[in-house]
């Protein structure tokens, strides 16, 4: 099963439980790259106006109102409008009140030609606010095991989501070396161009470690990823899809504090991304990932 | 003028209820200024107490999403009033355990959910949980605050999926000072109804529950009370006399007329000497007095 797939049939079986799934254009073609099922609001699924600002409240209310919502926003740039309530209450209102607001906050991101708002993603605006756990699933396991989490914790979630994991139909495993040159840490679709720098970069006689980054918030190193980066000569990289001032340099920060390593961040470029192919700003390439572990350990 | 429909016991609970909220915001004011409290931003509903009080005679078990200005409605819903003075003095037997201060109290036990502190937050919350419970709700907002895009989307969303919620504007033309004819050419009842049932009207209590009454079993509907509020947009200041009209004194001189002078001024002085002690209660016990 796809992970567009793995989505839609929990999507599904939410609503059928009496569960809500809500957000714009839902039901226009394609169903959201196919995560959405082709189910009604009489079922529970809620076409939202188009009015962003608005959306993240009513989710918040629907929370309020025990029914642990799927809220989901199809381009994460379009959460600079969604993520006020989302944060400024969902995530608060436990600590404020008592009240637990679980919210599941699907959001999507994509690239390539589609301007400076909707490109990549942008989970770091959620990071830095309390109360709200940030997840970046790229696979179908991974999907059922933040879903499982959510479903059995009363924290609002922000899933960061990429386009390119809907149609993976596979696991991502870490890769471990023996006398590892250096730990790549990459995050949401970063993990897939860096397992095939890794593979170029073995063939280079460059050995690196790869370990996923899932969870974004709450970050905790744990001793496998410590291990795979003290065990390393040249300390680690976190590859993010999001700008590096954002959650990328906090993980990486973690996890210098929690080792003897240095911990580089590769991200986003420090501008706008432009409609044109030339002037647009994906996450780091294959090659861009190339360049910056052979800039670091100086080969 | 006092409607006949409106029993005496009815009437004097409205007044009851006006009373408590205003006694309990005057001791409030005179606690604040005394100094014998956290100097944290308080927001006083002095003026305009008629609102809450005569919507609860109607809307009795409504969920309740207020904004930073919710003495009034806690209490005229039935908020426990020692709990609301411990949340002033940040006790952890306040409503919101101290968290929660003048500004984002809370009320679990008459469904008053608590406020986040961007304004007009409270109005998509409070549709998304109309259309998640069912149930009756009521989401109160200033004339400010009903200014946001995101108020003016969540009402035409709830007005499209016929959400069963009341929309309370309580406007008394001012967003702290600047007025409102020029922040905007529009009002709420002709502009911000989305085809729902609407009014334009003042705070008198008695034509509150009139069109209270009236919209219960119409919702979604909004209101847009014109109000003089007494006290600043936050703190105990006064300018003056209210602009218009005195709301407190007009009810009053309302029930002189229905022949309950004596009743009623029984009922003032009851409430303004429980309130005063119970105040003077929870501050000894806070060691505060």
């Amino acid at each position: 099963m796809t992970v567009a797939e793995t989505i839609r049939e929990i999507t599904k079986k939410h609503l059928l439980s009496g569960g809500v799934a809500l957000g714009q254009c839902l039901t226009a073609v394609g169903w959201v790259g196919g995560t959405v099922p082709e189910l009604t609001e009489q079922d529970g699924l809620m076409e939202l106006s188009m009015d962003d600002t608005a959306g993240g409240g009513i989710a918040v209310g629907l929370a309020l109102a025990g029914k642990r919502p799927i809220y989901i926003v199809r381009y994460q740039g379009f959460q600079w409008f969604n993520a006020a309530m989302i944060v400024n209450y969902a995530a608060k209102s436990k600590d404020m009140w008592g009240i637990h607001c679980p919210v599941f906050v699907r959001s999507v991101a994509m690239e390539g030609s589609i301007g400076p708002v909707a490109s990549s993603s942008h989970h770091g605006m959620f990071t830095r606010m309390p109360g709200i756990e940030v997840v970046a699933p790229m696979t179908p396991a991974e999907y059922v095991s933040t879903w499982e989490y959510f479903m059995s914790h009363d924290v609002p979630i922000y899933v960061s989501e990429h386009r390119k994991s809907f149609p993976i139909d596979y696991e991502l495993p870490h890769i471990i070396k023996p006398k590892a040159d250096i730990t790549l840490f990459p995050i949401s679709v970063g993990r897939l161009n860096a397992l095939e720098a890794v593979k170029e970069l073995e063939k280079e006689g460059i050995t690196c470690n790869l370990v996923h980054i899932i969870k974004l918030k709450p970050f905790v190193p744990s001793n496998f990823m410590l291990k795979a980066l003290t065990d390393s000569t040249h300390g680690g990289v976190v590859i993010d899809t999001d700008f590096e001032n954002g959650v990328s340099k906090c993980i990486a920060h973690d996890l210098m504090l929690a080792s003897d390593r240095k911990v580089h961040t590769l991200g986003l470029k420090e501008r706008a991304a432009g409609f044109a192919p030339h002037l647009d700003n994906l996450p780091p390439s294959l090659e861009e990932i190339i360049e910056k572990v052979k800039e670091l350990i100086k080969k | 003028m006092i409607s006949g429909s409106l029993t005496t016991e009815e009437i004097l609970e409205i007044f009851r209820k006006i009373c408590l909220i205003r006694y309990f915001e005057l001791n409030l004011k005179r606690v604040y200024d005394a100094g014998l409290m956290p100097r944290i931003p308080i927001y006083l509903s002095v003026g305009q107490e008629t609102i809450a009080a005569s919507l609860s005679m109607i809307y009795k078990g409504a969920s309740l999403f207020g904004q930073h200005r919710g003495h009034g409605i806690y209490l005229a819903f039935g908020g426990n009033p020692a709990q609301l003075i411990d949340e002033l003095l940040g006790l952890p037997t306040g409503c919101a355990g101290g968290m929660g201060g003048s500004a984002s109290i809370q009320c679990p036990e008459i469904k008053m959910f608590g406020h986040d502190g961007l304004m007009g937050t409270q109005v998509p919350i409070g549709v998304g949980y109309a259309i998640g419970t069912g149930q009756t709700t009521i989401t109160f907002m200033g004339d400010a605050s009903a200014e946001e895009g995101y108020v003016l989307g969540a009402i035409g969303y709830a007005a499209t999926k016929k959400a069963p919620i009341l929309f309370v504007v309580c406007d008394n033309g001012l967003s702290i000072l600047t007025k409102k004819d020029v922040r905007r050419n529009w009002n709420m009842a002709d502009h911000a109804g989305f085809g729902m049932i609407t009014m334009d009207m003042t705070d008198d209590p008695w034509e509150i529950i009139r069109i209270g009454k009236l919209f219960k079993d119409q919702l979604p509907a909004l209101i847009n009370i014109r109000t003089n509020r007494e006290l600043w947009h936050a703190g105990t200041g006064r300018d003056g006399e209210p602009n218009e009209f005195n709301r407190f004194n007009v009810t009053k001189n309302d029930i002189a007329i229905a022949g309950l002078k004596i009743e009623a001024d029984i009922i003032e002085k009851e409430i303004e000497a429980s309130i005063e002690a119970l105040w003077n209660q929870r501050l000894q016990l806070a060691g505060r007095l």
